[in-house]
Parts: C-alpha cells; structure tokens; sequence
C-alpha cells in the first residue's frame, strides 16, 4: 500500500485542548510517508448533539463535516469515538435524509488513526524505544470494531513497551459525552473504578486512542489526589520515533 | 438544581448496596464469558443468527401468529388476544370467574409483570401467590423486581431473614438453606390449595405451538402439576419459526443469563392433558399480549422485541451497576428498560424519556445481548424523538443549538477558539452549569484553543517524501 495522501480530522477537542494530540497525529502520518493535509474549516463531527438528542442541530455539524470532508481522500481521526461518529452515527443520524449517500461514502474512507496504520497501510510494527509500563484503556467505540487491536499491536510492538493487565478492561470509563455532566455521580463512579482498577496495575501511563476517554479518567485521578499520567496512542507513537534510531517502518511490515 | 432521575436514584441509595449490586452483576457477566468463551469458538456468530432469526419472526410476524395459534387451538388449547394489560387481566379473571376459582400459584414472568397481574387479581378477591423464590419475595415486600432474572438482586439475605420473619416465616435466620426450605415449605401448600397455575413462555414455536419455559427452581413444575387449568400470558414477540429453531436460543439464553450451559428446566407444553396422558391441567389458555408491541414493530426501534429477557445487557452495564434496577421506573431495567419503558409507556412517552439518557452509550449491551440488539443505536434514536417531543433534560447537560450554530460556522469556530481561554476569566457562578458540574468532579484541562492551527501554518514542513516502494 503505498502511503497516500490524507485529509486530518482533528477533532474539537484537539482544536480545543489536546493540539499536540493533533500535532503528534501528523507526525505519525508523515513518517510513515502520508501527505496530510488540515481542512481549515472544519469543525466538528457532530456527535456532541447527535448523543445529546439533538438530531437538528447535529445534521447541521455533520453536514458541515461532508461539505468539508469532501472528495475522495482518506480521513484520519486521532479518535475512535469520532471515527464511529461519521462511520456509524452518521448513518443513523442521515437516513431518509438527501445527503445520506453523501454521508456512507465519507463513512467508508474515514479511519481512526491506529486501525489506518495498521490495516489501510499494512504497518503493524513500530520503531524506536521507549521502555514505558503502559495501562491501554480499550475505549468504547472500538467495540465492534479493529480499533483496539490496531492499537494494541502497535504499541506492543515498541521496543521496551510493556502494555499491563487492568482489571475489568472492557469496561466504559463513564464519561459518555455530555453523559458526564448529566450524570454526573453516576459517571464519577464508573470513572473511579477505571482509576482504581488503572493504578492499581501501576502504569507509567495511561494510553488511549481517545483523548475524551483521557481527559475525563486523568481528570477524575487529578481532582482527587491520584494524579494519572496519561497519553494519545498518537503521542506515545511519535514518542517512539523521536527516541532515536527509527527508521520508516516498511510497509507490510 | 434538579438532576436526572436516574442519576439522583444511583446517588441516594446506601453504598452497601450499590457495591451488592455491582458485583452481583460483574459476577453474572463473569460467569457468561466463561461458559459462551468455553463452549463455543465463535459466540458472536451465534448471536447474530439468534439475531437474524429473531428479526426473520418480527417481520413475519402474522403469519407465524396465526401459525402457532392454529397448532395451540388443535391441541385443545383456548386463544386470546389481549390489546393492552387491560384487557389481559380481564380475560385472566374470566377464565378464573368461569371456573369460580380463587386461588392462583404464578410462575415468573415478565409479561405478567407487565401488565400487574398479581396486583390485579388480588384486588378482584383473587389470592395471587408468586412461586419463584425471588417474586416471592418481592411480593412479600411488597417491592418491585429490579433485575430481569434476578429480581431480588439489590436485597442480601439478611433482609430477606428479615421479611420472612415479618411474615410468620420462622424466627430470624439467615441460612440461605433454611430460607429456601421455608420457601419451600410454604409454597408446597400453595401449590395444593392453587385452582390455576399461571405462567408466562419464554418461546413459542409456531411450528408445533409449543410453549417453552424455562426455569431453575422447578416452581413452574408444581404450578402446572398441581392445579387444573393454566394459564399462559404471551408476549406476541415470543414467537420462534420452528422447534429445532430452539436449539440456537436454549444454547443462548442460560449461558447469556446466568451462565449456565442450560437451565435446571426446560419445559416444553403444547397444550392442556390429551387423551391417555396421566396428568397435566384438563384446560389451557393461552393470552397473546399486544400492549404496545404492534405499535413498536412499526416503530424505527422494532428490534427491541427481539429481547429475551436474560438480563446480560443490565449484567454488564456500568450504569446499571450502579443505579440498580429500580433506578428505571418499570419492570424491565438496565439498557433493555431504558428502550422498552419509554416505548410500552404509549403517550406516557414523555415520563420516561429520560431513561435513554441514562447510558454513557458504551455499547457493551450490544457486544453481550444474544440476540444482537444495537441498543445503543435505539437509545440514541429514543434521544431523538424526547427532543422532538418537546422533553427537557433535568441534568446539566448543556443545550446543543449554540454549539451547532458555532461549529456550522467555521470563521465563528475559530473566533470561539481563539476566545475560549476567557472562560476561565468568568467568576465560577457564572460558569455555564455543564462547565461548574465538570469542575466539581475533574480537573480541567489548560485551553489551547487554536494552538495546533497555528502550528499547521508556521510548523517547517517536512521534505517531501517518498512513498516507500
């Protein structure tokens, strides 16, 4: 597969909190030979008001995203939870709708960003050194899904890099979106015993593919006195590259 | 400030039991990944084709209707049709008044649940008496059932010592043995003194009309053995194509409820006692339940009548885990409640539209449920019609409409972007709600707001590489 150009979706909550999630995104992608290109104008995928209910105001987001998104180049999410958002919730989100096929075919070319190495460019082992004791938080849009076991190979394929048991893994963090504000006590104490169980594996780091998963588990640990550690599978990967001696994994690798 | 429900409902209940309940659940979900992990290869696969025949049923629903009804009536058994729980009850009481019976023995049963059999019949002078060792219990409290197969999970049996103490049960002890022979003891007269014996089905096979029922303690035996007339309230989407169908849905329902590669009985009955057979009741009658259903298979969320009824989507369910049972207001809990509530409420719509809410839409329901229902999907779509009915939530989840106007807007975007760092300049009471709920549980993260665009734009680009060959 030869490494093509790709279009990056950030994400809202890179463009907001997490630019070097986003920043660690492209560089993945460029070592690995990706053109990336950032369309300017987008935005959103929509999923915050698609999870809320809001099926209106969330058509409005994600037919931005199609406008945007548009033409025929990969997509790339540093996000499962987004990625499923336009390869699954978009579906729902646009049936019966005019632009529904507009909606299935940027559905079939976007990528999270693990499962897009691994499976779109047929790389499933990763340069460079880090010797790191890893917690992988599954999170929950991989269900059904290659995401996990995309990340997952990738990352035990770095020299030095331990990923640890966690209890109860295939459990939900609880943050669920505006889930986490709606429920708030209910989403706290699903939260707490995916810290539990994470500490209690005593990682260096936590790593997911989700930075909302992140944010709401290291924010949890933070707010109480724990603080976690915790890293995007595309920080930890790029940190691999830049511990030296990486040369471009082949592709088919 | 008013909360989600739900949310309110977890928060107050004791932690003892919050803890009791969590790991009761986490125990039965343990249990099923390692029966359907040992016992099949692919678990999945078998899912979807119990999914697929399921759906295959609902979508050819009358005819399989008329099917069955046409086998039950040539083995003697009387067919109703009940609309709603209303009228299911009546026809109970007909068939009771008809034969001036009195006394009813139950067995567990959901439909029956439904529509408030036994509160009906005890209303109408008829005395009512659960026979599953946890129904029995709740009836004696005068409680509800707060899981689908385990409907005492949220009690421990101290408490339940305690009630049968309360009710004349023995003195105070809290033997699991001694509480299951007392049960025992009292119900074995029930049995005896009981006219009718009124059960639910967990299938029906249109095929040959027979009832499945499916049990672990043998309550359902006596029930039918001992009285003379059955009864059987049916969900119209209990129904399966064939006998050998059964095979893919008794493999799949004990390993997915309690993990048990089949229940202690299986009981398959095609109608009342036939010439030359030595027991059984003489007269059988079998209560086709609508209450709603006809109304969900037109529906967008129709594949939720595939459910049946073992209880793993609120066994693996972190909320359930921590709300309980009863945190859904109605007889079915946990995801498969939070579709099915809302949508049998009718124009009751409204009061339970906050159950779809309840659910971080991890999607693990749908990765356990045996029939492949993507309860997700149907929570989100039950979301959709609260808005659209006008349903405001009661939590701090902020409103949509300004984040759409803001993210349809790119130039706004990136002025919102750029601005966004100013929210922290906002004295805290005057915070949107959303942001002061996140604030007392997390530690918010620094704004970059922009930071990787300009990045995008000032960063030395890398040279041009070469596709590797």
């Amino acid at each position: 597969m030869t490494a093509p150009r790709v279009q990056l979706m950030a994400t809202c909550l890179c463009d907001a909190f997490f630019d070097d999630v986003a920043r660690a995104t492209v560089e993945v992608l460029e070592h690995l030979g990706c053109e990336v290109v950032f369309p300017e104008d987008q935005t959103c995928c929509g999923q915050p008001a698609f999870n809320s209910g809001d099926w209106p105001a969330a058509r409005a987001v994600a037919r931005h995203a199609l406008r945007v998104f548009d033409g025929a180049l990969p997509v790339v999410v540093p996000s499962g939870s987004c990625a499923r958002m336009v390869s699954h919730g978009a579906l729902l989100l646009f049936e019966g709708e005019g632009d529904a096929a507009q909606a299935g075919a940027l559905a079939g070319r976007t990528w999270e960003l693990g499962d897009f190495v691994v499976r779109h460019l047929g790389v499933s082992r990763w340069p460079g050194k880090l010797p790191l004791k890893v917690a992988f938080h599954r999170s929950c849009h991989s269900r059904g899904t290659a995401y996990a076991d995309g990340a997952l190979t990738l990352l035990r394929s770095i020299d030095g890099l331990e990923v640890l048991e966690i209890g109860e893994p295939d459990q939900c963090c609880g943050f669920g979106g505006t889930f986490s504000v709606g429920f708030p006590q209910i989403s706290r104490a699903i939260g707490t015993l995916k810290v539990e169980h994470v500490l209690a594996a005593a990682p260096d780091v936590l790593v997911s593919a989700d930075s909302s998963c992140l944010m709401h588990v290291g924010g949890l640990a933070e707010k109480t006195g724990r603080p976690l550690r915790t890293r995007h599978l595309a920080q930890v990967l790029r940190d691999a590259l830049q511990s030296g001696g990486a040369e471009r994994p082949e592709a088919g690798a | 400030m008013s909360g989600e429900p739900v949310d309110a409902f977890a928060a107050a209940q004791a932690e003892g039991r919050r803890n009791a309940v969590r790991l009761g659940a986490k125990a039965e979900y343990d249990k099923r990944l390692k029966t359907l992990g040992r016992d099949y290869a692919d678990p999945d696969s078998l899912r979807r084709l119990a999914g697929d025949i399921k759906q295959h049923t609902l979508d050819h629903l009358d005819v399989y209707l008329e099917r069955a009804v046409a086998q039950l009536e040539s083995h003697g058994a009387k067919v109703h049709f009940a609309a709603d729980g209303e009228a299911a009850c009546q026809a109970v009481l007909e068939i009771l008044a008809a034969r001036g019976a009195k006394r009813v023995v139950k067995t567990k049963s959901m439909a029956t649940e439904e529509v408030e059999l036994g509160a009906f019949l005890e209303r109408h002078g008829v005395e009512s008496v659960e026979t599953d060792l946890g129904e029995f219990v709740v009836q004696l409290d005068k409680d509800r059932p707060s899981h689908i197969v385990k409907p005492i999970m949220h009690r421990d049996r101290r408490e339940v010592a305690r009630t049968f103490e309360g009710h004349g049960l023995g003195a105070y002890d809290d033997t699991p043995e001694v509480i299951t022979r007392r049960a025992r003891q009292h119900l074995r007269r029930k049995y005896l003194e009981a006219d009718v014996g009124i059960s639910g089905a967990n299938f029906v096979s249109a095929e040959s009309g027979r009832l499945v029922l499916v049990t672990n303690e043998g309550n359902s035996r006596f029930c039918l053995a001992a009285t003379r007339c059955h009864i059987a309230v049916v969900g119209i989407e209990k129904l399966v194509p064939r006998d050998r169908d059964l095979a893919v849905f008794l493999n799949l329902l004990a390993r997915s409820a309690t993990g048990q590669t089949l229940s202690v009985y299986t009981e398959f009955i095609a109608g009342p006692r036939a010439a030359g057979q030595p027991d059984g009741p003489e007269e059988m009658h079998v209560i086709f339940l609508d209450n709603g259903r006809s109304e969900i298979l037109a529906g967008d969320c129709r594949e939720i009548l595939r459910c049946i009824r073992c209880g793993a989507c609120l066994n693996v369910c972190p909320v359930y885990r921590q709300a309980s049972g009863h945190a859904y207001r109605g007889v079915y809990s946990g995801p498969v409640g939070a579709v099915l509530t809302p949508l049998l409420a009718g124009e009751h719509f409204a009061d339970y539209a906050d159950l779809p809410r309840a659910s971080s839409l991890c999607g693990a329901c749908n990765e356990v449920c045996p029939v492949d229902i993507p309860l997700p999907d149907l929570l989100l779509r039950l979301r959709d019609r609260g808005k659209r009915a006008g349903v405001r939530p009661a939590g701090a989840a902020p409103s949509m409409a300004s984040f759409a106007r803001l993210a349809s807007r790119p130039a706004s975007w990136r002025r919102a972007l750029a601005a966004g760092k100013l929210l922290r300049l906002v004295p805290s009471f005057l915070r949107p709600r959303a942001l002061r709920v996140w604030e007392q549980n997390h530690a918010l993260p620094s704004w970059r707001g922009g930071a990787f665009r300009a990045w995008m734009k000032t960063r030395a680009r890398p040279e041009t590489k070469t596709a590797p060959p």
